[in-house]
């Protein structure tokens, strides 16, 4: 058996009183390819924030790499890839600056980027697919290439542990075709993911472990469950609006 | 030149050059977390400072700077927390400030004219001692932006991306609201507070006319305020008008000249080359 990279256990949160997730155990362990799938709201994104620090806690606990998250200063270690960049600034910023920023786990706030980092920049852009866009601003982009670009942005650090939140929605289907070459590149060089999916699309063939979130709870953990009625359609394409779980407030990003 | 042979018209210039160039480099960033008017409510809360201290007879400034410091923690605190009451709380300490700022220059002995050089700078009236705060600490404000340049520019493009690689965020975000404050404080001097926000979002906003990434942003934005800057204590030294006024006109103008002619270039080429077909989205929904 592997050693675990993330122990989750009885894990319990709340948005202002409302709970999201009650008493998730989860663990994943080194080389694993786990998807957490489930309906909107039902707490599947709110896991993975858990599990990053971004949300807190009001039961239970979240280990990563063997240590308490709230200990946990190797962040090195882990690529995060969010649902998409923020509402964007009015600043532009080119592809490569934003990749650049994946380095700064690694390097530290203090020192300048060396070759080393030039390097790691320059192939997780090759490894997306997006090393012609370097030089190009992020808002040029279209929706799926500014998603790989957060792709690269995560990968520019080597991180152990990929985590993304739904890479894949609403991204057109050279972008979803380069993000599973990426992935399994990634996957290859023995790395472990964790990702949030509404549809795995063609990522399925990479996907080691299914997980479903239903109701603030895991309600399936194993294969990848077939999909049933309408949904299991070829043509079938989901329809779903992106609503924030978190009332957005108007000094935050 | 004949005009600068004056000590005070040279020490005019130095510091307004000086800030012309710091304020842009903070500046950027306040525009990329879209809090383009920060400066503006530190300013007003940097007025209660100045009437406090001509009250106590201590440094205007000095007790401006501790009382913008003060003022920016507590929005970095709200904003921090993001609620949407925040912006309440942010209005109360706005005009707080400024109400405050008026009332104690009122109770105090100074004259109209000495908050009027507050509120709307009075750069000809530097004396040396102004000019080695203003140099020292717009220096000190030029090389903490300038260094800090990839940590703060993660931290202000993508907070949850920045704390998820273990950046120090939250003291990168007091770092960047005590800047602030400091940059408002010495600003006063030369466009006053009721203009430092200008000159900290006015340059930065010209050049991401015509730039197409951060770095060249920054660059030219501190170009473009050291230009403003100097020429605008130019103009007010040649035509007798309020520097503060003049540098800001200034900036303004080149806003307007350059995204006129962005526009007018971006049209030509849109006119010349013919339309490339628009890159194709899968579609949303299956129409039937």
């Amino acid at each position: 058996m592997n050693a675990p990279v993330i122990e989750i256990a009885h894990a319990a949160v709340g948005y202002d009183g409302r709970p999201v997730l009650r008493d998730v155990s989860l663990t994943v362990t080194a080389g694993e390819v786990v998807a957490v799938l489930g309906a909107n709201g039902s707490g599947k994104s709110t896991l993975i924030r858990a599990v990053l620090g971004l949300v807190p806690l009001t039961a239970g606990s979240v280990t990563l790499f063997g240590s308490p998250q709230r200990r946990f200063r190797q962040w090195r270690r882990i690529g995060y890839v969010p649902q998409r960049l923020g509402a964007g600034s009015g600043v532009p910023a080119t592809v490569g600056e934003v990749v650049a920023s994946g380095r700064l786990a690694r390097r530290g706030v203090l020192r300048p980027p060396g070759r080393a980092d030039r390097e790691a920049v320059a192939a997780a852009l090759r490894a997306v697919g997006l090393a012609d866009r370097a030089g190009d601003p992020v808002a040029t982009l279209s929706g799926g290439q500014q998603q790989r670009t957060l792709i690269a942005r995560a990968l520019a650090g080597e991180p152990e542990l990929l985590v993304l939140d739904e890479p894949t929605a609403g991204v057109d289907a050279a972008s979803q075709e380069a993000f599973a070459g990426a992935l399994r590149g990634f996957v290859a060089g023995s790395g472990t993911v964790l990702l949030v999916a509404h549809e795995l699309g063609p990522l399925r063939p990479l996907i080691s472990r299914a997980v479903v979130v239903h109701q603030g709870g895991i309600a399936h953990d194993g294969p990848v469950p077939e999909p049933a009625g309408h949904h299991a359609e070829p043509d079938h394409d989901h329809v779903h609006p992106h609503c924030d779980e978190e009332p957005a407030g108007l000094w935050s990003m | 030149m004949d005009l600068f042979q004056y000590d005070f018209m040279l020490r005019a210039l130095v510091g307004a050059l000086v800030i012309g160039l710091a304020a842009p480099a903070l500046g950027i960033y306040l525009v990329q977390r879209r809090l383009a008017l920060i400066g503006d409510g530190i300013g007003h809360v940097a007025l209660t400072g100045v009437g406090a201290g001509l009250l106590l007879n201590r440094s205007p400034v000095l007790v401006a700077v501790i009382a913008a410091t003060l003022g920016a923690i507590v929005i970095e605190l709200v904003r921090s927390r993001g609620r949407t009451s925040g912006d309440l709380a942010l209005a109360l300490l706005f005009y707080g400030g400024i109400a405050g700022g008026v009332m104690l220059v009122g109770l105090s002995d100074a004259s109209n004219a000495s908050l009027n050089a507050y509120l709307f700078g009075s750069l000809t009236t530097t004396s040396p001692a102004d000019l080695t705060t203003i140099a020292v600490l717009g220096v000190a404000i030029l090389v903490t932006m300038l260094v800090l340049r990839p940590a703060l520019f993660a931290v202000c493009h993508d907070e949850e991306y920045a704390r998820v690689s273990g950046l120090p965020v939250r003291a990168l975000n007091m770092l960047i609201a005590v800047t602030t404050a400091v940059t408002v404080t010495i600003a006063m001097r030369a466009v006053g507070v009721l203009l430092i926000s200008a000159l900290m979002v006015v340059p930065v906003a010209t050049a991401q006319q015509v730039t197409r990434g951060f770095r060249t942003t920054m660059a030219a934005a501190m170009a473009l305020g050291l230009l403003a800057a100097g020429g605008g204590v130019l103009v007010a030294a040649t035509a007798d008008t309020a520097p503060g006024a003049s540098v800001v006109l200034l900036a303004i103008a080149s806003f307007l000249v350059v995204a006129l002619a962005a526009a007018g270039w971006r049209a030509l080429r849109r006119h010349r080359t013919p339309h490339p077909a628009p890159a194709t989205e899968p579609p949303e929904v299956v129409l039937r």
